[in-house]
């Protein structure tokens, strides 16, 4: 194995080709559309981290005197909640929660998906039998259903969400895993591997990993803004984030009696929701082309 | 064919048995005890044992779960906690008025999207492409819940032309095809059509240009066919599979309701699963989601055997 590398580094012409993920980054640099998105998102990230040193207004904080006040009230440029709390502070301590309820269960997803479908894909057999058998079922449920099903049996809560979300990703992202790696298992470069002696761990680890990595990571981005959609969603019914903790799917429940009087402050959560999820879709799109990966 | 619908049917069986478990152990990995939903706050022991055999709770869960899916298989689905009437009629009442609901919303989002995919995949890469699939992006990524708040503060508080809440006028539950129930229907339905619009576009657009890009219509072109022609050979190879995604979205129209029937109060299969999660109604939730999941599997399988029947090529794979 290690005799086969070293002539391979010998060989390599003295003139070094541009790298794959270099060629990638280059591709999407030149995309204006993904370019925006990316800068949208790091904004909305920055301001949800660095909330505490922005000044805001305290987003616990109401007041019985000033509620629900309208958008470019002086001192509340995004107006006041139902409880008097300043929209634009609550806003972006919003993005904390929302965000991390949203995208932690895609990562973790991607983490537990990608090893069993890798797994599946690269043993094969009766394993791959059992896991993808398995997957089936939860694809016997629309997403949306799975996701209030377990999270209305756990009951109301963030890690419970959280929980929900990832079981439902998982099957998806393992599906997408699985038939990657089928399809790379059998390429010559894996076949000379396993003539050269590498163990299956090693195959799977340094041969198939960094070549089944870049679809499935493209499919999860996708998968980001249905996170979104749907973590904001269980909060929107209850069963996510409890109040007062800012979060745009629990804003946009509390706020929905107030339509009639102040309707476009109360519309104001969901924008956000919409904002994230359809720049992650177009950044995942972009990713999608310069990588060349068709569906 | 016969052979085909046969193999895909006893396919199904496990993942019927599988779903009904799931069902089932919903219940209990519910945290507590399944009985404190119907259990008074005062209950004495006794009345806790009592009712703990009635409802069967003392056995083994294997044998529960035997129980209960023998009495499912007959239609007892067991009666809810808070109404006491049996689960089934419930959910079947309920399901009906989600039906009604996706098939309105059906109607919007297939036709939009095939037309705007067909657009896009026909005109691909010019101002008309672009703008199609803008629309299909901001369908995909929009929180359906919420722009069905921003129609009702449109159409229900600033122009005040549609109802925003409910399925017919005096809050009653029985549903007509008559303008005084349609304009209850409107804001829903476009609501929930946005998704499938902007999946079907995106689908049909991309086969669309796949298929066109192909020799077979170079050699059509070559013939001397008219581009009408043409045409109907592109829809007719697009066809398998933009009726199966279609199939598959009429599914999770029917199974993903929830969101959008708690905003317009819309009194389906979605608002039933949500006030069983709040009141704790565990036969009620449990009945819901097994029906609704059943759903979905028997149109996952309508959708692959009529695939095959109108496409050979999938039959032989």
């Amino acid at each position: 194995m290690s005799a086969m590398t070293d002539t391979a580094l010998q060989a390599a012409p003295a003139t070094k080709a541009r790298g794959y993920w270099a060629t990638v980054g280059r591709r999407i640099a030149r995309d204006k559309v993904s370019m925006v998105c990316a800068f949208i998102l790091a904004l909305i990230f920055l301001s949800a981290i660095f909330a505490p040193w922005l000044g805001l207004a305290d987003p616990y904080q109401g007041s019985m005197i000033r509620r629900l006040r309208h958008i470019g009230t002086p001192n509340y440029p995004l107006g006041t909640d139902e409880l008097g709390r300043d929209m634009l502070a609550r806003l972006i301590y919003g993005g904390r929660l929302s965000l991390l309820v949203g995208i932690l269960p895609v990562i973790l997803a991607f983490i537990i998906g990608t090893s069993l479908g890798l797994v599946a894909g690269y043993v094969g057999g009766k394993l791959n039998t059992a896991i993808m058998r398995t997957i089936d079922v939860f694809y016997a449920f629309p997403s949306v259903l799975l996701a209030i099903a377990i999270s209305g049996a756990l009951g109301a809560g963030i890690i419970n969400s959280i929980v929900s979300l990832t079981i439902v990703f998982v099957p998806q992202i393992t599906r997408v895993a699985e038939s990657v790696t089928t399809g790379v298992r059998n390429m010559d470069f894996v076949e000379a591997a396993r003539a050269s002696g590498a163990g299956a761990f090693t195959i799977m680890r340094v041969h198939m990993l960094g070549n089944v990595l870049g679809p499935i990571f493209v499919y999860a981005t996708g998968l980001i803004s249905v996170s979104m959609i749907l973590a904001a969603g269980l909060s929107f019914l209850g069963l996510g984030t409890k109040p007062p903790e800012p979060e745009w799917g629990l804003m946009l429940n509390t706020l929905r009696t107030a339509i009639y009087i102040n309707p476009w402050v109360a519309a104001l959560p969901g924008a956000m929701i919409f904002a994230v999820s359809i720049c992650f879709n177009l950044l995942s799109d972009g990713m999608r082309s310069a990588m060349d990966i068709r569906n | 064919m016969l052979v085909y619908i046969a193999r895909r049917i006893v396919y199904v069986i496990p993942i019927v048995i599988s779903v009904a478990l799931v069902c089932f152990l919903l219940v209990h990995i519910t945290p507590g005890d399944p009985l404190v939903a119907v259990l008074p706050a005062d209950a004495s022991q006794e009345l806790a044992a009592q009712l703990r055999i009635a409802y069967g709770f003392d056995r083994p869960l294997p044998v529960q779960f035997g129980i209960w899916l023998w009495k499912a298989v007959h239609g007892d689905l067991g009666n809810s906690i808070a109404t006491g009437r049996p689960v089934l009629s419930e959910v079947l009442r309920a399901v009906s008025n989600t039906v009604t609901l996706a098939i309105a919303a059906a109607l919007i989002g297939f036709t939009l999207g095939l037309f705007f995919g067909l657009l896009a995949g026909y005109f691909r890469d010019t101002w008309i492409d672009k703008v199609a699939t803008s629309i299909a992006i901001a369908g995909v990524s929009v929180p359906h819940y919420w722009l069905g708040m921003v129609l009702v503060i449109i159409f229900s508080v600033q122009l005040n032309w549609l109802p925003a809440v409910g399925a017919g006028p005096g809050g009653s539950g029985a549903w007509g095809w008559d303008w005084e129930h349609i304009r209850y229907l409107i804001l829903p339905a476009i609501t929930t059509s946005v998704i499938p619009m902007g999946i079907v576009t995106r689908t049909v657009r991309a086969l669309t240009g796949d298929i066109l890009s192909q020799d077979f219509v170079e050699a059509l072109r070559a013939k001397g066919l008219r581009e009408i022609h043409v045409f109907r050979h592109v829809i007719k190879n697009a066809a398998p599979t933009a009726m199966a995604v279609m199939g598959l979205q009429l599914g999770y129209m029917l199974g993903g309701s929830i969101l959008i029937e708690t905003v317009f109060s819309w009194p389906g299969s979605g608002l039933l699963l949500n006030s069983a999660i709040f009141q704790r109604d565990l036969p009620l939730l449990q009945g819901t989601i097994l029906v609704l999941a059943l759903f979905f599997v028997f149109l996952n399988l309508m959708v692959d055997i009529t695939q095959a029947a109108i496409d050979p090529r999938i039959k032989r794979s």
